[in-house]
């Protein structure tokens, strides 16, 4: 009898044991692109897991599907993912279809004051409808489009002294969009130690994001605007402005004159390859990417330096980075939120920064030691001080898919004219709003 | 008592069902036969048929379920058949599908005429011949992709070698005028041995006694190509194009892998504008429509074709 009782005690505890366990510990599965910094956040987060006892998986996708593979598994209420990474332009659609978790009651509930992370992301990445104090995600990983170089070939008595011999000026980094495309022809087809080299690599990609990625890189230091009025759908007169259609113009006379032969369909992978390959003395790429770029043996170090994308009517940067987002359809989403009340914490923020994330905490930023702490914390800076994002709306899809289209017609088919593009994208917005009910 | 798999199968049989079954009519014990297969067509072929064309006449999106579908009629319809980028889209797909069925029949049957020849190293041969066709068109298209890269690509270094062209100085991927050979010449790559494979067959099914018969007539090697081989193997050619114009016209993952359409939509086929529409850009109501479009085309040119084949048999 006495062995039955000891039996059924043990038994008892070990059940006891097991639930309790499984009450504490689930199994966060956590989304994203597969790319550098979620290597970094892999690293990160197993202090998470140590602290709280939960278990972290990570869903990696390659940025050409990661659009598809995730919105796919967003529309259909799938539960693979409690967080997600989601790109900046989803919130949208995020929002207003029910993928996101409101967040506005957990972060007063658990002091996360929006006021910590820099305005520019919070607005970006967080609010919906845009601008308003309803938040769907935490900033997670500030981002935008920038530029690298050779700093050695920049350094080279010859090359700066053919490049004054040709433009009457010094070479040095850009200070504005066209001073880049005359850097960049100058190094188009240059013989540099025996080997012929470019221009710059560029975004051209048609399937997903990359041509718009790029060709906004222009059109916003011109001064582009998506509306005649920020939240008519106003768009006639400012997508085709003569600014809009200049700046298009320039994109494509830098994808014709200036970048490798073959670079039709290019996109980050490309631009990384193009320059680590020695090919191209410029590339433009997301600042993500500067981290393993500036360790990388090869072409980073004292080789490489980084700039800002250059200013031409104004200052102006494509934004790119991601907030985090709690989805909806998780069974953990207790645990989901204890996962974003630990990031948000200002030494977890500063140690994400110090792996080789992009924090958007105002304490990460505004740390006297930013700057330096790496050579192009201050271009980050400045870049994040006057981006501009895409169309956020849950529409954005056909809205991106429409402006790919429009410009790889015209940039790389060179179809019509920039004027054409241009018109023919507010023709297509239109409907699509239409569609919407929005116009 | 026979021993037979029918007498095996009824003494297996256990008692129970075997009554029952001596209840049924032979209609109904065929109709419990075919049953599951008919559920099965009408659920995975049918239904979403119907499903779909229902769908062709709405507005309704698959990643906004909150919000009011609307009947628009057949405003779909109307914008599909008056948009011009459509169209384009068209002419790329009758490009590609006449081109790749074009070269395809008369590599393929070249092929197959030479192999039906008996020399050593025949099947060796046909196994080579092959090999591109067991190929996954997404290993093909990045396979090709390196191949045609203007400044390492062997495609280019080729071409320049014969015609003194610098081989950076033109793109096959990347050019408007030539991304559209670029993909017919990848398919026909890959899938002429499929075509020589079902030629080869039209050719060994032909039997030795009619040539032998021919010769005893004294009718030369061309008469005989013309008048035995080529209306004998006619059929089997018929039904290779029928294969490949199925294939082609809803290709996707070779031209989505070497091009993505591009450069602009130059290589746009229907099927990766109708991808575009359906899951990127969530109009499944317009897509749908657009869907519809397609497969009315289709079904509609491969019954004409279907009964031009069974016409060239009967004779």
């Amino acid at each position: 009898m006495k062995t039955i009782k000891l039996a059924s005690v043990s038994a008892l505890s070990i059940a006891a044991a097991s639930v309790a366990g499984s009450a504490q510990a689930d199994d966060l599965t956590l989304c994203w692109a597969a790319w550098d910094p979620a290597n970094a956040l892999v690293e990160l987060s197993k202090e998470f897991e140590s602290q709280s006892g939960h278990n972290m998986s990570f869903e990696f996708i390659p940025w050409p599907n990661f659009a598809d593979r995730m919105l796919n598994e967003l529309n259909s209420g799938g539960k693979l993912c409690d967080l997600l990474i989601g790109d900046s332009q989803w919130i949208g659609g995020g929002a207003e279809n029910g993928h996101y978790v409101k967040l506005n009651d957990f972060f007063d509930a658990e002091g996360i004051a929006m006021s910590d992370f820099a305005d520019a992301t919070v607005y970006a990445y967080s609010t919906w409808p845009k601008g308003t104090p309803n938040y769907y995600a935490l900033p997670a990983m500030g981002d935008a489009n920038g530029w690298f170089y050779r700093k050695d070939w920049f350094g080279r008595d010859d090359i700066k002294a053919a490049f004054k011999a040709e433009t009457g000026r010094d070479l040095a980094e850009p200070k504005s969009q066209k001073e880049l495309l005359e850097i960049a022809q100058f190094f188009q087809e240059r013989e540099i130690d025996g080997k012929t080299v470019y221009g710059a690599s560029i975004f051209t990609e048609r399937g997903s994001e990359g041509i718009t990625m790029g060709v906004t890189s222009a059109l916003y230091p011109w001064g582009f605007k998506y509306e005649n009025t920020p939240g008519s759908y106003d768009m006639d007169g400012a997508v085709n402005s003569p600014e809009a259609v200049e700046a298009l113009e320039f994109y494509k006379e830098f994808y014709e004159t200036a970048t490798p032969p073959g670079y039709t369909n290019s996109y980050m992978g490309e631009s990384l390859d193009a320059f680590k390959s020695g090919q191209v003395a410029m590339a433009m790429n997301w600042f993500a990417f500067f981290p393993g770029l500036y360790a990388d043996p090869a072409t980073g170090g004292d080789k490489i330096d980084f700039f800002v994308n250059p200013p031409q009517n104004q200052a102006g940067s494509t934004l790119g980075g991601q907030g985090i987002s709690v989805v909806a359809y998780s069974e953990k989403q207790d645990a989901a939120l204890e996962y974003i009340k630990w990031f948000a914490q200002p030494e977890v923020q500063a140690k994400w920064w110090s792996l080789g994330g992009y924090s958007a905490h105002n304490s990460v930023l505004n740390d006297p030691g930013f700057v330096d702490s790496a050579p192009f914390a201050g271009d980050f800076l400045e870049a994040m001080g006057s981006v501009q994002d895409f169309w956020q709306e849950p529409a954005y899809a056909e809205l991106l898919l429409a402006m790919q289209k429009r410009l790889h017609d015209y940039v790389v088919a060179d179809q019509g004219t920039a004027q054409e593009a241009l018109d023919k994208l507010v023709e297509d917005w239109t409907e699509v709003f239409e569609d919407e009910g929005k116009l | 008592m026979s021993d037979s798999p029918a007498s095996r199968a009824a003494a297996a049989t256990p008692p129970s069902v075997a009554r029952k079954i001596r209840g049924l009519s032979d209609r109904a014990i065929a109709w419990i036969f075919v049953a599951p297969t008919i559920f099965l067509l009408l659920a995975i072929n049918i239904f979403p048929l119907i499903w779909t064309i229902n769908l062709s006449f709405t507005n309704f999106k698959a990643n906004s379920p909150n919000r009011e579908v609307v009947n628009v009629g057949f405003r779909n319809y109307q914008r599909i058949l008056t948009d011009s980028d459509i169209w384009l889209n068209m002419q790329a797909t009758a490009h590609f599908l006449f081109w790749t069925i074009f070269f395809q029949v008369i590599i393929g049957f070249t092929l197959a005429y030479l192999i039906n020849k008996k020399f050593k190293g025949n099947d060796l041969w046909t196994t080579i011949i092959v090999l591109p066709m067991m190929l996954s068109p997404a290993v093909v298209g990045n396979f090709w992709k390196f191949l045609y890269q203007p400044q390492i690509g062997l495609f280019n270094y080729i071409i320049a070698f014969f015609t003194g062209k610098d081989p950076s100085s033109f793109e096959m991927l990347g050019s408007v005028s030539l991304a559209p050979w670029s993909i017919v010449i990848v398919d026909t790559w890959m899938w002429t041995p499929f075509v020589m494979l079902i030629c080869l067959a039209g050719l060994r099914s032909i039997p030795d006694y009619i040539y032998e018969a021919a010769e005893v007539d004294r009718a030369s090697k061309l008469r005989q190509f013309f008048t035995i081989t080529i209306p004998m193997v006619l059929p089997f050619l018929m039904l290779a194009v029928l294969f490949r114009g199925i294939e082609n016209f809803k290709m996707f993952d070779l031209v989505v892998q070497l091009t993505g359409g591009g450069p602009g939509s130059t290589t746009e086929l229907t099927s990766i504008n109708l991808k575009r529409e359906a899951f990127e850009k969530w109009r499944t109501g317009y897509a749908s429509a657009y869907a519809i479009i397609l497969f009315v085309t289709v079904f509609g040119l491969a019954s004409i074709y279907v009964k031009a084949l069974n016409k060239v048999k009967e004779r």
